[in-house]
């Protein structure tokens, strides 16, 4: 058993004592610390993880609440269909303020949850319905199988539960497939979107999702105190949620309780001793709130879990590959020398500067190609029209067939095609095997809900398998479980590779894959490229290494200001006149 | 609806909507050459607002206290990191900036306070007191983090608007207040009456408006602060000091946060935490505007003025909601023309 087990032992056991050994007050504290840490929960998965930011948390626990507390109260309804109604509300609003700003930069989003708090806060402070500024009461007990929940003892069991589950529900799901990619979403959104992950609605799923641990906590909250009133979901409520991930730390999921512990602890010791210095009464806990976040963010923005997590650090050995499983399904590959990418005039301009223009060539299955040039000739922007993280201006470009200059990533991913990034592009908190499984990503389908709930363990296993495999095929086996940040680059960019191959594609856009490599290095990679080709794997290359382009590629097209000055075999093009005087400059 | 509340309502309603219009320039500005979400700009209105209500009651004004508190905790700053690379010759300059001026306007405005003077002095007064606090508080919250995502720009503005309610809440109170108006004549206008105070209120936007158009188009620092915004890392490149622009962008906010607060506060009665909704509604007209152009956050300001104004007249009760949830379509309509997949840098 390691510590961080005993940790997690001494917590559950510490949440069964509590109602026994606590009085009322406290116990009533901790009801109000669950509530909190599932909010501050949907939050760490939102901001910490996926880097979204919402200061409107407030709302979504208002219209939990206020749902169940009309429908239980007006409609004399049952407090379990009063959930279901105010989860579905809660998705619905969740999903229409989510469709307006995911694809907005960042801080469209929490602006509009900031205003759309200030908006819920005076709709509920007017609306005849909810009582206005009076509140709404008489809220009945819930009751399960007969056993009425009506005080904070019996409601801290319900209450509890429902955290608990979160917490493990958000860490399973952290570790899946669907998991990698939301790790990916903050600083990784156009890798991941060139492995088939559509990030925008990735993101509007964890929006929803956070919105729905809102949205319960509400719930209970109106159950549990039997009376609402607006005060309860203003601003400010919203955004001490939000400092509560920031003090727990936001990128971790223990980190909610942490911070919501702290925090609502915090304040209701202040709201005790602060009023003893001021004539008269008033929220003053929010100059310390303010002057505790202020030295936490300059300092130690990851919080206090880092702390916490020191403690009980990890000691399961995890250099070991994961266990064996059943290979994935390959994609059927096509007939060597079937035209496989085909550029008919492609062109692309930023402002004035013509990038890419005109640009033809063809490549067939099966075939290594080089495409080489001087710097800034255009073969990365090249490289982002064939792969969709850019769209062509102009022209043509088919991928087995099928045009795909105004395609995204996403959809170009599914037809086989990978690709490596010039400037590395791998998570770097996120081990090398996890890094390698994102590029396998398209060949599993368990999704958020599956991962939450551990079915999709087989799927799982297959995956890491396969991410396994690719990166014993690179000669990383000993640095499974290293986190991808500290590795040398050399071995980063043969990270990016084992991560292209496990997407099992037909076509291999590799961006400068020997930079940084070692001689011997060097010739391992040769070594590999030529056992993919044989394979059916056909690798599009740009590189500046000329003596390993030259020795490995079948043909060559060389690039000069955005435009072809030559294609052909790579001893005809080291004699071609043009190709000498692109590189070496022209007598003038 | 009658001619008459017609054209009152659309006066009530250019008039804030001109004090929303500064708030959105001054937001946008901050913006772009800093990326900070300015929410504590709403305290400034307060800070003006109620301190320029006291000096007209004679009493000394707690924006003072805030403003050596600010100036102590940046001299700290500064002093520190002063010692630890034994440059003690920047401490004469640090005591200096962030002590003796500071108290030195403390001192005058203590003076000043029960002495009543005319009503412009006591707006120059204010502009001393307030001013200051822009610059203070880049160097305290913002400087050491200048690098940091907008995201964590964010939460530490969250933070300082945090801070400044609470500070305002200890030395105002929880009363409100209102001031004099500066002018208050009324003149007819056909069939309708319009205060002087809202001529006054527009005539004083637009200048303003106009004053910073020509700052930023003809003076080498507004040049300077507009290459920031298009570039930082080219800025910087070319010589242009970051840091100074920082300072420059949050003291022109404090500025024009001041001089809203100053012409709003014979309009509303302000309470300690009335600035930050009166912030935010600038918010709602940069965002309107697109969050990029001064010109359409000045009309996106009006409009929401304008919005408030007859809002109030057809559901008093609903006028913050309606206000507020107007940034949606705004947003959705901005949602469809944009297709950049968004990520933070590392």
């Amino acid at each position: 058993m390691n510590a961080g087990r005993v940790a997690l032992a001494v917590f559950v056991a510490f949440l069964v004592a509590a109602p026994f050994l606590l009085s009322e007050f406290y116990v009533t504290l901790m009801n109000y610390i669950g509530l909190a840490a599932l909010v501050t929960l949907g939050l760490v998965l939102l901001t910490g993880v996926a880097g979204l930011m919402s200061f409107g948390q407030q709302a979504f626990v208002g219209i939990g609440a206020y749902a169940t507390g009309v429908f239980t109260t007006l409609y004399a309804g049952s407090p379990w269909l009063g959930l279901v109604t105010g989860l579905v509300l809660t998705a619905l609003i969740a999903l229409a303020l989510g469709l307006v700003t995911v694809r907005l930069s960042g801080h469209y989003l929490p602006i509009c949850t900031i205003a759309w708090g200030i908006a819920v806060y005076f709709l509920f402070g007017n609306l005849e319905v909810l009582g206005r500024y009076n509140g709404l009461g008489g809220i009945p007990a819930i009751t399960l199988f007969g056993w009425k929940i009506d005080s904070g003892r019996e409601s801290y069991v319900l209450i509890w539960l429902a955290t608990l589950a979160a917490l493990l529900a958000a860490r399973n799901l952290l570790d899946s497939r669907a998991g990698r990619a939301v790790r990916a979403l903050r600083f990784r959104a156009t890798m991941a979107e060139s492995f088939g992950i559509d990030t925008a609605q990735l993101k509007l799923v964890i929006f929803v999702y956070a919105a729905l641990l809102a949205g319960l906590s509400g719930w209970l909250y109106a159950h549990f105190l039997r009376f609402l009133s607006p005060g309860a979901f203003n601003v400010n409520i919203g955004i001490e949620y939000l400092f509560m991930a920031v003090v727990g730390g936001a990128s971790q999921v223990w980190g909610a309780v942490i911070g919501a512990s702290v925090l609502t602890l915090l304040k209701e010791w202040l709201k005790d001793i602060l009023p003893k210095f001021f004539e008269q009464s008033g929220n003053y806990e929010v100059i310390v709130f303010g002057l505790l976040m202020l030295p936490l963010l300059h300092r130690a923005r990851d919080g206090l879990m880092p702390v916490f997590a020191r403690l009980g650090r990890r000691t399961r050995d995890r250099t070991a590959p994961p266990q064996a499983a059943a290979a994935l399904a390959r994609r059927a590959r096509p007939a060597a020398g079937e035209a496989l990418l085909r550029l008919e005039g492609a062109c692309k301009n930023f402002g004035g500067l013509a990038a890419v223009r005109g640009l033809s060539f063809e490549m067939k299955t099966g075939e290594i190609l080089g495409l080489i040039g001087p710097n800034g000739a255009g073969k990365s922007t090249l490289f982002n029209l064939v792969t969709g993280v850019l769209a062509a201006d102009g022209g043509e470009i088919r991928v087995r067939g099928a045009r795909v200059e105004s395609m995204p990533a996403r959809r170009i991913a599914r037809l086989g095609v990978a690709r490596t990034f010039q400037h590395v592009n791998l998570v770097g908190s996120m081990s090398v095997l996890e890094n390698v499984a994102i590029g396998a990503h398209l060949r599993g389908a368990r999704g958020t809900v599956a991962a939450m709930l551990r079915l999709e363990r087989d799927e799982e296993r297959r995956l890491l398998h396969e991410a396994a495999r690719q990166v014993e095929r690179v000669g990383l086996g000993a640095h499974f479980a290293d986190a991808s940040a500290s590795l040398p680059l050399g071995q980063q960019r043969l990270v990016e590779i084992a991560r292209a191959l496990a997407a099992d594609p037909v076509l291999l856009l590799l961006d400068e894959p020997a930079a940084g490599l070692r001689y011997q290095e060097k010739q391992a990679l040769a070594e590999l490229l030529r056992k993919l080709r044989v394979e059916g794997i056909s690798i599009l290359l740009v590189e500046h290494d000329m003596d390993f382009v030259m020795g490995l590629v079948d043909r060559l097209v060389v690039m000069d200001f955005g435009e072809k000055i030559a294609e052909g075999l790579p001893r005809d093009i080291q004699a071609n006149p043009a190709v000498v005087e692109a590189y070496l400059g022209g007598i003038e | 609806m009658t001619t008459d509340i017609f054209l009152w309502l659309t006066q009530d309603g250019v008039t804030n909507g001109a004090i929303y219009a500064l708030l959105a320039l001054a937001l946008l500005l901050v913006f772009t050459v800093t990326r900070v979400i300015f929410v504590p700009q709403g305290e400034f209105i307060t800070f003006a607002a109620l301190s320029l209500s006291l000096l007209e009651a004679g009493r000394t004004p707690g924006t003072i206290y805030i403003l050596m508190i600010a100036g102590l905790a940046a001299a700290a700053i500064e002093a520190f990191g002063a010692l630890r690379e034994r440059a003690w010759r920047r401490l004469p300059r640090i005591v200096l900036l962030y002590v003796v001026l500071p108290v030195a306007v403390a001192a005058l405005v203590a003076w000043a306070a029960p002495r009543r003077f005319d009503q412009w002095i006591q707006a120059l007064l204010v502009l001393a007191m307030v001013v200051p606090l822009g610059p203070i508080l880049y160097r305290v919250a913002y400087q050491p983090l200048a690098n940091a995502s907008v995201l964590v720009l964010f939460i530490v503005s969250m933070a300082v608007h945090y801070v400044l309610t609470g500070l305002s809440l200890v030395f105002f109170g929880g009363e409100g207040l209102r001031s004099r108006a500066f002018w208050d004549a009324k003149f007819k206008l056909g069939v309708v009456e319009i205060s002087a105070q809202s001529i006054w209120v527009v005539a004083a936007s637009v200048a303003l408006i106009l004053a910073l158009w020509f700052l930023f188009e003809r003076s080498i620092y507004g040049k300077a602060l507009r290459a920031t915004a298009m570039n930082r890392v080219g800025a910087r490149l070319v010589g242009i000091p970051i840091v100074m622009m920082g300072h420059l962008s949050f003291l022109l906010a404090a500025f024009i946060g001041a001089v809203s607060g100053i012409l709003i506060a014979p309009i509303t009665t302000l309470y300690y935490d009335t600035g930050f909704l009166i912030g935010l509604k600038g918010f709602v007209g940069a965002i309107l505007g697109g969050m990029g152009s001064y010109p359409l956050a000045a009309l996106g300001s009006l409009v929401v003025g304008l919005l408030e104004s007859f809002s109030s007249f057809w559901a008093s009760a609903f006028k913050e909601v309606i206000v507020f949830t107007l940034i949606i379509p705004m947003l959705a309509w901005l949602s469809l023309r944009s297709h950049h997949v968004e990520e933070e840098e590392e």
